[in-house]
């Protein structure tokens, strides 16, 4: 058996996508069983690994932890990228729940109504411009390369994702923001993140319309 | 300047009702401010005082935090209801992350239009009867000891008591199959500071109502 974490979800980004990206930004090599069918999530319930009856399911350390927050804690405290103390921890904690609403909102947009998706799109960016980015460019005021405490922490990660997602939807949406510009360069240029943000790597792609069908039967 | 962490909501439940249940049962004594109008947050937002001009925010140890859960483990991480290590942590994250999906339902409740209350504590009921509370039933028949994590009382039996009181608010017969947290209700009820907690002219709020709703209505503009 290896030492390798094991990630169990559908072969998507949904709630596992923001794990995935951890887990590569700390240089560990993970294991994925991707759910295929219905039929697959039952398994795992009846089997008794989901706490919840849900996932994403991470196997990690001998625990099978669900439920996305406490497993991107987890991995962020055992890979030292959450902080040195209570209070840098508060920053990255309040940093990367702004950026966790901001990024299901971006990510609900596929699953609007058809003639809703416009309009909740269009409210989406303008909280990326004027609500969140602004708050992270003026952070980055303090000229140092990483958001808290002067070294690498979840909030970068979480940071460059968010900014990767929502270019998706608006190539320039960093166009005001030349901090923020600077920041995805220096981030992207990790080695670990580097690496993952190669064709080939772990990283999923953006969900298609085509596919929510076979997603949604896995989960209803 | 009083030492003491002052929350900044409205006058209701809400998002700020588990730090108050977390901040009492910590034996933290806190001040309060009610907004009573949009121009109040509106301000609040100009004044730099919100991070994503939002509430629940909470000033603590000089810092302005914003976002429950933030602040929520902040205090956790402070007032040693996190566990002792990284893996009663991970423990306490998940079970306070599967209660907090059920009080998700319950936050929402009140806004649900008339016709489809009835649902929606069907709903609850189900969710907190087939999915939550066995969880936590069978956790404390396992390792039979007072407290959810580590024999010591955590973040999550808060959590959970709280969950379970507001649940019974709206489904009063919902512990009647599971005996392991009748008894975890009773234990709680009687902790010096959660008893406090519970007494009438405590910072606990009392169930949303109509006016609740208008009020949140009204100042966090959620037409």
């Amino acid at each position: 058996m290896s030492g390798k974490p094991v990630l169990h979800y559908p072969n998507t980004r949904g709630r596992m996508e923001s794990v995935r990206w951890l887990l590569a930004a700390a240089g560990v090599e993970f294991e994925e069983k991707f759910l295929e069918k219905k039929e697959d999530l039952q398994k795992l319930q009846s089997d008794g690994f989901l706490l919840f009856q849900q996932v994403p399911m991470v196997e990690i350390d001998g625990m099978k932890l669900v439920q996305t927050r406490a497993i991107l804690n987890y991995i962020a405290g055992k890979y030292n990228l959450y902080g040195k103390d209570v209070k840098e921890r508060a920053l990255i904690d309040m940093y990367v729940e702004g950026m966790a609403d901001l990024y299901e909102l971006i990510m609900m947009n596929v699953v609007q109504p058809a003639d809703k998706k416009e309009e909740h799109l269009a409210n989406a960016l303008d909280k990326a411009t004027n609500r969140y980015f602004p708050v992270f460019e003026k952070i980055l005021n303090h000229g140092h390369d990483f958001l808290v405490g002067n070294k690498l922490s979840r909030a970068d990660v979480s940071l460059l994702e968010t900014i990767l997602v929502v270019e998706e939807r608006k190539p320039d949406a960093l166009a005001k923001f030349p901090l923020l510009q600077s920041f995805k360069a220096r981030i992207s240029n990790i080695p670990n993140i580097k690496k993952f943000l190669q064709p080939g790597s772990q990283r999923k792609p953006p969900l298609q319309e085509k596919d929510i069908p076979s997603l949604m039967a896995i989960f209803h | 300047m009083s030492e003491k962490p002052r929350l900044t909501y409205i006058n209701g439940r809400g998002r700020m009702e588990s730090i108050r249940w977390l901040l009492a049962a910590a034996g933290v004594e806190f001040e309060e401010i009610f907004l009573q109008t949009r121009e109040q947050l509106l301000k609040l937002g100009q004044d730099g005082s919100l991070m994503f001009h939002q509430l629940p925010l909470v000033e603590i140890d000089g810092m302005k935090l914003v976002q429950c859960r933030a602040i929520l483990s902040y205090i956790a991480g402070k007032y040693n209801l996190y566990g002792k290590d990284l893996k009663e942590r991970a423990l306490i994250d998940m079970y306070v992350e599967g209660i907090s999906d059920l009080m998700q339902l319950i936050l929402m409740f009140p806004f649900s239009p008339p016709e489809a209350k009835e649902k929606n504590i069907a709903t609850i009921s189900e969710k907190a009867t087939e999915r939550y509370f066995p969880v936590f039933e069978k956790v404390l028949k396992q390792h039979g000891q007072d407290f959810l994590v580590g024999n010591r009382f955590s973040w999550a039996d808060v959590q959970l008591m709280e969950a379970i009181l507001a649940v019974e608010e709206k489904v009063p017969s919902v512990l009647s199959g599971f005996p392991q947290l009748q008894a975890f209700k009773t234990k709680m009820s009687n902790m010096p500071t959660i008893k406090k907690f519970l007494q009438p002219g405590s910072p606990r709020k009392p169930p949303p109502d109509e006016n609740y709703v208008a009020t949140v209505m009204k100042i966090f503009k959620l037409d």
